[in-house]
């Protein structure tokens, strides 16, 4: 896990819990009661809250962090951790809905037309055409007849009304969270909203939804050269974990997700023990603790997800994949790591910030700057995801006249450096000193804090963690930087993946076009 | 990776529309019956403002909740305001600039900067160009000090201006890979013409021609300026203004930018295509000219432009999102920039096959600001949702001292923040017609659609708006570049 925040914040709260150092000034200060300002609560449901006291101005924010993303997605559903994601901002059996035990039978007579539709859709043999476009106008004259009781957009209309503001979400592989952030007297509303739609969720105007996320995909996947090009380096580079996967989902999958799975899914991973939810701002831990816990206490509880079995196995074959497009190239390269709670967690961001970070690392100077062939590149560290083991990968985008080989090459013999020489002093320190620096900045967000809050509750069981770190960042020594190096960046761990570009046919140039005939 | 749900609303504000029947079953609404109490008392920190003789000014924000302090120099004059034969200049001077100190030269400025975890930065805008920095309290003075070198005391060299150039000639070759960047760009110059100063854009040939002396020229003619320096952080303030007096007081009398005077034709309408082969989404653009800040009708627009477009429960998402599941991409409003006309924008991203009908709601949503007069609940919905948040422009001491320098630079009133929203509390629904039947013009509108041609169907003919005019979007390639790509 990437983790780089509260540096100096650490420091205090470690000398404080040891008890071994003053730190003084009027810092110091602060951060003891920085420490002082955070409450935790465990609900007999299950599910963690934090607080943190951070009364700058009459806001709050909050994270709320599930620890269920689309890599939890069943096979052949791939897109179902997100699809549900969207689903939860179509309101409750309370909100968005006109009569809810009418428009819950229409939405039931929804999924058996779907269901009907699908079966034929999916026959292997003998489909009768007439009769699938038959069940698929069932299909869609029953959504038309339970959308007679949908109040659209219901549950963001109160949340907007009542001054919310970054109202959003995101489906990660490894988690879900949702967030925005409040004037501090709606703070009441805000819980019986969250919970509401935590613990309540209504199967609503899901297969128009459908359509809003094969339009996401569309533009953030298939649209995009960056965009197919990642898809298909992860789906290379993993042949057994779910990493690898389509994060979005891949089209046919996406297409016959049920709403019937999305709150299967539901059932399985929104329970109080898989939910951390953070709050920072102008709130009083005092106050608002019973409030809360009397809302998010209707979460149902539930045993906490097993976890996935498959590991990917090692992998031995250096692997490749050439696209040959007419946009401009592109390079990007990526071994498989451990994951967070490895030894080496913090290893790995030495090595990123030392060959990444800014306009001295290794990979600015030595390709930027110096041979002039690229006009970014560096190190990223752990990607796709970060709960389970992932990948170190680099990328480079090549100045014109410039190939991805040759970003390659240039690469490899920065990384062989790291192999063969120890790192300087200076770069050490100066890796110290800008994760401690850049963690303390973060504390000057309510909607960062509470995001990280949530994620190192849930990721280490404390988060405290989060300021804990630091004490594994100190620790990284140069003889670490070279073991890890010479481990990790091997050739039979590597998948390769660029773009070439393809001149244009002959007669054709990419501006010309058949357009609109 | 991270998949943002509702990420692409455009103008970020919020507006909700109850569909007409909403109201016509007894829903109970127990969200009612959660008691609102009173908001906290909040006063926001407003920065100290310091008028040197010479006309300079000076923002000091104190914030001692952490340990850093920055601070930046913003210096009237930008890219809209150099040659054309040029364009690009303002880039590369922003990019420049930043290594070019008289103190240290950029490599060794990187060494000792980063070792810190401190930051300076340059760039160049439309309007402006600005030196930034920031790190911790204990670095402060010397990073001052070196920020200060770059201002007075610049040393361009022709290495990093290649490097400029080079990372400049990238991007400019890059720019019809990503078809949202085409359809922004392309866009914007059927709205303010190829070759406005808001739109003319670089090209090999005009970075090519920059040379060293025209950074020097350009830092010489804008740093006369009127400048605007503000700092923000865990800093003694008697102290801190000493430092900026002793700097700042001994430049001579600031010689104030002459306003602009451009034509703003606004765009020809019609229907305007530019086709890419590895697409299989359309961006449709529907754009005409905007407006500006000092337009009284501003808040009147807002409010309108929260209904049209503004947030989950507008027009255009309600109808063309949520009802039609055209688009995950939908938004747009009226836009006003500070000093000049902004631009009229809605915008969907749609699948080829649905271009016309996407286009077409769109359309009939725009039609609809003029003919389906506005609600007294649209219009309490969005100012709600505009007022109730309000206080996020505000909320930190950082966004209260950039609200302040971008009111100084622009020449509007401190107190702009408040007398807007009291205009925005009292617009009505006859205010929202009135300014719908003024500013909306739908016969004036361009609309662009950058898609896969041979995947639209039905075609663009169908829109019944005349035929589809292709734009040639080819990258120059001056006679040396080229050679360099084969």
């Amino acid at each position: 896990m990437q983790s780089t925040r509260f540096p100096w914040i650490w420091k205090g709260v470690w000398a404080l819990m040891l008890a071994a150092l003053m730190l003084t000034g009027a810092h110091a200060q602060d951060l003891k009661s920085f420490e002082q300002r955070i409450t935790t609560k465990v609900l007999p449901n299950g599910l963690t809250l934090i607080i943190c006291e951070r009364p700058e101005a009459p806001v709050f924010s909050y994270s709320t962090f599930v620890d269920a993303g689309d890599v939890n997605d069943p096979s052949g559903e791939s897109g179902l951790a997100h699809m549900f994601e969207h689903l939860a901002f179509k309101g409750t059996s309370e909100i968005g809905t006109t009569d809810y035990s009418a428009e819950k039978i229409a939405l039931e007579k929804v999924e058996a037309a779907n269901n009907a539709y699908e079966a034929e859709y999916l026959k292997a043999v003998g489909r009768d055409e007439k009769k699938l476009a038959e069940l698929k106008q069932k299909f869609i004259d029953a959504q038309t007849e339970a959308h007679k009781y949908v109040i659209p957009n219901q549950f963001t209309d109160v949340a907007e009304r009542n001054g919310a503001e970054g109202l959003n979400a995101e489906t990660g592989l490894d988690e879900t969270k949702y967030f925005w952030s409040m004037p501090e007297n709606r703070l009441e509303l805000w819980a019986w909203l969250e919970s509401g739609r935590l613990a309540d969720v209504a199967p609503r105007e899901f297969y128009k939804e459908r359509d809003v996320v094969n339009e996401e995909r569309r533009m953030s996947v298939d649209s995009n050269p960056i965009g197919r090009l990642v898809e298909q380096f992860v789906a290379t580079a993993y042949v057994a974990h779910n990493y690898g996967r389509s994060h979005i989902g891949w089209p046919s999958e996406v297409q016959q997700i049920t709403a019937t799975e999305a709150m299967e899914f539901h059932k399985k991973y929104y329970v109080g023990s898989n939910i951390v939810i953070a709050v920072v701002g102008d709130v009083k831990a005092s106050e608002a603790l019973p409030v809360l816990e009397r809302y998010f206490s209707k979460i149902p509880a539930g045993p906490k997800p097993e976890e996935m079995t498959t590991v990917e196995p090692k992998q031995f074959a250096e692997k490749t994949v050439a696209i040959r497009e007419q946009t401009q190239p592109f390079y990007i390269e990526g071994y498989h790591r451990p994951d967070y709670h490895s030894p080496d967690d913090a290893v790995f961001d030495a090595i990123q910030d030392i060959l990444s970070n800014g306009r001295v690392s290794r990979l600015y100077r030595s390709l930027v700057r110096d041979q002039q062939i690229a006009a970014e590149a560096a190190g990223f560290s752990p990607f796709p995801g970060e709960k389970y083991p992932s990948l170190f990968a680099f990328y480079a985008v090549p100045l014109p006249g410039h190939t991805p080989a040759q970003m390659r090459d240039a690469i490899h013999k920065e990384i062989e450096k790291l192999k063969t020489a120890d790192v300087s002093d200076e770069e050490l320190a100066m890796f110290k000193t800008r994760t401690r620096a850049d963690l303390l900045r973060g504390l000057a967000n309510n909607q960062g804090l509470a995001n990280d809050l949530a994620e190192y509750q849930t990721r280490y069981g404390d988060w405290r963690e989060l300021f804990l770190q630091l004490d594994k960042v100190d620790k990284v020594s140069k003889a670490d930087i070279r073991r890890v190096t010479n481990e990790i960046f091997v050739s039979s761990n590597r998948t390769e993946a660029w773009i070439e570009t393809e001149p244009a046919a002959a007669g054709k140039t990419a501006q010309q076009g058949g357009g609109a005939q | 990776m991270k998949k943002n749900f509702g990420a692409y609303l455009v103008f970020v504000i919020c507006a909700i529309v109850f569909t007409p029947g909403a109201f016509n079953a007894q829903q109970n609404k127990p969200w009612e019956k959660i008691p609102v109490p009173r908001l906290h008392a909040f006063n926001p920190h407003q920065p100290q403002r310091i008028e040197l003789k010479n006309g300079i000014v000076i923002f000091l924000q104190e914030d001692h909740e952490l340990p850093f302090v920055s601070g930046s120099v913003t210096i009237p004059g930008g890219a809209r305001d150099e040659d054309p034969a040029k364009a690009g200049l303002v880039g590369l001077y922003g990019q420049a600039w930043r290594t070019s100190g008289a103190k240290l030269n950029g490599d060794a400025l990187d060494d000792l900067l980063e070792a810190k975890a401190a930051h300076i930065e340059t760039g160049g805008d439309v309007d402006s160009t600005a030196v930034s920095w920031d790190s911790l309290k204990g670095d402060s003075d010397q990073v001052l000090s070196l920020a200060l070198d770059l201002l007075f005391h610049p040393n361009f060299s022709a290495e990093k201006l290649e490097l400029a150039q080079q990372q400049a000639a990238t991007g400019i070759v890059r720019r019809n890979d990503d078809e949202a960047e085409i359809a922004g760009r392309e866009s914007a110059k059927l709205v303010y013409g190829p070759n406005s100063p808001y739109t003319r854009q670089p090209e090999l040939a005009t970075i090519g021609a920059v040379t060293v002396d025209d950074l020097k020229a350009w830092h010489d003619q804008t740093i006369g300026g009127k400048l605007i320096v503000s700092i923000s952080g865990d800093f003694d303030p008697a102290a801190m203004e000493a430092k900026l007096r002793a700097a700042f007081e001994p430049l001579p009398a600031v010689k104030i930018t002459p306003s602009r005077h451009d034509d703003f034709a606004g765009p020809k309408p019609g229907v305007f295509f530019i086709d890419k082969e590895d697409v299989n989404q359309s961006n449709v653009e529907i754009v005409g000219l905007g407006t500006d800040r000092r337009n009284p009708d501003v808040p009147a627009l807002a409010v309108m432009n929260e209904i049209l477009g503004g947030s989950f429960a507008s027009r255009l998402f309600q109808k063309i999102r949520t009802e039609k599941g055209l688009a995950y991409a939908v938004g747009g409003g009226y836009g006003y920039a500070w000093d000049h006309p902004g631009e009229f924008r809605v915008m969907v991203l749609t699948k080829s096959a649905s271009t016309v009908e996407a286009t077409n709601a769109a359309l009939a949503e725009i039609d609809g600001l003029t003919n389906r007069p506005f609600t007294d609940e649209e219009l309490a919905r969005a100012k709600d949702n505009i007022l109730n948040s309000f206080l996020f422009r505000y909320d930190t001491r950082e966004k209260v001292l950039a609200e302040r320098v971008r009111l100084e630079f622009y020449g509007y009133p401190a107190d702009y923040l408040e007398t807007y929203r009291a205009a925005l509390e009292k617009v009505t629904v006859p205010d929202l017609n009135a300014v719908a039947k003024k500013y909306i013009h739908p016969g004036k509108l361009a609309i662009l659609v950058v898609g896969n041609g041979p995947e639209i169907k039905p075609s663009l003919e169908e829109l019944k708006l005349g035929p589809a005019q292709k734009v040639d979007v080819t990258i120059p390639m001056p006679k040396q570049a080229a050679e360099q790509k084969q």
